[in-house]
């Protein structure tokens, strides 16, 4: 593949594209993903290249969509399916809690499910009310399920690729607003695969821990920090399960303050599990309480009002002034 | 030409040919099955009912922790199987052994969820058998997904998807023929309608005229049967199974039957119904009425009988020395299936149990 300058949106559609050629058995499916090209056209064109029997639409019902997928996944094939939004998927919330999480381990691994569900994830990008929620926590409590959310156009790519390639059911969370940011990249899979967490910038005065659509906002802020003379390290999770402990915890050690960036609410979600994982193992390590920098535990705000919920630069900055500093 | 309503309507009354005291029936559209099925049949209900009645005597025993039995509903759950292939799939609920058994899974492996050493004990490859699905109508939709997958590959596989007359109300159960009608996909949705979920009547589940008759909505033809009948159960749902397999799409099947039990032994039938309700069901049992016909017909001699009596027998032996042992559990395995490769956190926390372990036996 070669050198280019493309968005997200087209990275997914051409890790799709790659994987239903390289594996006559994936399958992608869902609402609008066939003649429309989906609602935010990620599986554009795939019908098309690959016929009705490829990618296709379907009745519109969530439950059914994953439902039909785990058939499909337990006969051979290898269902990718969108979720049109993350707060259209909980019809399907019983299906993937009770059978998709669960179906490998309840028969001792004779039936491992190959499947896919994606869901374009996160705010940001003004949708009225049940478009834009931060639904991660949910799939991340969930044992059996593994949940990756990319924040960059190159991962976007690998992941996907690595998420239908592997033999266990994947939530994976596209997050809405990164979908249009482009970037020039070698459309490979060559970034590490899923459970590995990158350092995404070294920095030796405290660490930021973000995942998907808090990425780049931890990276623009540790611009402006580094510009008033502090340096910070941002870590991208990339996969949320499997968690990556080392990375994490080897930057946190490395500069003894943290803060957790995170779009979801933050009364009992992945982002305080961040903090309490990272202190059981770093305690020692760290010259601060960890703080987080996450939504309010309200409903996902109107689109005039999203502006007050989403976790900003200034946030974030304010959050690392208050790392006592003064004490050290 | 037919009209939409004579092709997807279900019958007037279920399809009966033979009826509780023993009498054939003849019905315009549907024959007798043959001799053989019928006889073979019947040593399968003889199996099947001593499966659930041995079974419920280990759960007072301790030697299960709960069992659902079929008792009475045998018919359905012998005929489920009896009209499938070889490579044909079995979508089980958590009520369904008898059917699984009758499928050729072990019968101790069929026991593992309800004795509690794990989840699921079968190999769903091995016959095709899909996991006991213990959330209502959850399975429906994954059976589709298994019949249309067939058809991408170009498979002539037939899905039996067994959910209950409680499960026509979920949502699956409407978003699983929906889907199979759409995807054209060949599935028979088989409701064993045995009035009760739990403690709530079919009154409550529904107003429609029958179970059957939901098929109209989605363009799936629909028929009904007695349930204990069968004779009548082979017919319909064998004709199903063809019609599926042929091309024309999914089928959906109501079969009247009775829990003539409780819903298990946990449960006290007494609190929400009268024994004079039960009284006439047992008059309509599915054992009775083929005996009294094969009898009739002089094709019940002591060769068969003895046969079906051994067969069953060994089902109870089967049973009684297989479920005697307490099954070894390994504390291992709770962190074993869960990924094709494990996490650091789940080795760090099976380390954790281990270690735990060891300071115990100090």
């Amino acid at each position: 593949m070669t050198h280019m300058k493309i968005s997200m949106a087209q990275a997914l559609n051409q890790a799709l594209r790659d994987a239903m050629k390289a594996d006559d058995t994936v399958l992608m499916f869902g609402e609008d993903v066939g003649a429309l090209g989906g609602v935010f056209r990620i599986t554009d064109g795939l019908t098309e290249e690959f016929g009705e029997d490829r990618c296709f639409d379907t009745p519109l019902a969530e439950s059914g969509i994953v439902g039909m997928a785990v058939g499909l996944a337990m006969n051979g094939m290898r269902p990718v399916v969108e979720m049109q939004f993350d707060a259209f998927g909980y019809p399907a919330f019983e299906q993937i809690v009770s059978h998709v999480a669960k179906m490998r381990n309840r028969t001792r691994g004779k039936i491992t499910l190959p499947m896919v569900i994606r869901m374009p994830y996160a705010g940001g990008i003004g949708g009225v009310e049940h478009h834009c929620d931060s639904s991660e926590s949910y799939y991340a409590h969930t044992p059996g399920l593994t949940v990756v959310a990319p924040a960059t156009v190159a991962d976007a790519y690998t992941l996907l690729r690595r998420a239908i390639e592997l033999p266990d059911p994947v939530v994976f969370m596209e997050p809405k607003k990164l979908y249009w940011a482009k970037e020039e990249i070698d459309l490979t899979e060559g970034q590490p695969g899923i459970g590995t967490a990158v350092v995404r910038r070294e920095g030796a005065d405290a660490t930021l821990i973000a995942y998907g659509p808090t990425v780049p906002v931890a990276l623009e802020a540790a611009e402006v920090v580094a510009a008033e003379g502090r340096q910070l390290s941002v870590v991208d999770l990339r996969s949320i399960v499997p968690f990556d402990d080392e990375t994490v915890c080897a930057a946190v050690r490395r500069t003894g303050r943290a803060v957790v960036v995170a779009e979801a609410s933050g009364f009992a979600s992945v982002s305080s599990e961040i903090v309490a994982r990272v202190t059981e193992r770093c305690f020692h390590s760290l010259a601060a309480p960890i703080r987080r920098v996450t939504g309010f535990d309200i409903p996902y705000p109107p689109p005039k009002l999203e502006k007050y919920q989403l976790p900003g630069v200034d946030r974030i900055l304010d959050a690392v002034d208050d790392l006592q500093w003064e004490d050290s | 030409m037919t009209t939409v309503e004579e092709r997807l309507l279900p019958s007037a009354e279920p399809v009966r040919l033979i009826d509780q005291d023993g009498v054939q029936h003849d019905h315009p559209s549907y024959q007798l099955p043959h001799r053989e099925a019928l006889v073979g049949g019947y040593t399968e209900l003889i199996k099947g009912r001593r499966f659930n009645d041995q079974a419920s005597a280990l759960v007072r025993q301790g030697r299960l922790a709960v069992y659902p039995s079929s008792h009475g509903q045998e018919a359905c759950q012998v005929a489920a199987t009896m009209v499938l292939r070889d490579g044909d799939w079995l979508f089980p609920t958590y009520r369904d052994c008898v059917s699984i058994v009758s499928r050729g899974v072990d019968p101790i492996e069929t026991l593992t969820l309800l004795r509690g050493d794990w989840h699921s004990g079968y190999d769903p490859y091995a016959r095709n058998v899909a996991p006991q699905s213990t959330p209502l109508a959850t399975q429906l939709t994954h059976a589709v997904g298994v019949a249309h997958a067939a058809r991408l590959k170009g498979e002539d596989t037939v899905v039996m998807a067994l959910c209950g007359d409680g499960a026509t109300s979920e949502g699956d159960f409407h978003e699983a023929l929906n889907f199979a009608a759409v995807f054209h996909a060949p599935v028979v949705f088989f409701i064993q309608n045995n009035e009760y979920a739990i403690s709530v009547p079919l009154a409550r589940q529904t107003v429609a005229p029958s179970l059957a008759h939901k098929g109209i909505g989605y363009g799936v033809p629909g028929e009904r049967a007695d349930g204990n009948d069968l004779a009548g159960l082979l017919a319909v749902l064998g004709q199903a199974v063809k019609k599926a397999r042929e091309g024309e799409g999914p089928q959906l099947v109501e079969a009247h039957t009775y829990r003539v039990q409780a819903h298990t032994n946990a449960d006290d039938a007494t609190r929400y119904r009268e024994d004079d309700e039960v009284t006439p069901w047992l008059e309509r049992d599915p054992i009775k009425r083929l005996e009294t016909y094969l009898n009739e017909q002089g094709w019940l001699d002591d060769t068969v009988r003895e046969h079906a009596e051994a067969m069953a027998d060994q089902v109870g032996t089967q049973l009684r020395d297989g479920l005697m042992p307490e099954p070894e559990v390994d504390p291992w395995e709770l962190f074993a299936h869960l990924y094709t490769e494990q996490t650091q956190q789940l080795r760090e926390q099976a380390a954790f149990l281990r270690d735990e372990l060891a300071r115990e036996e100090v």
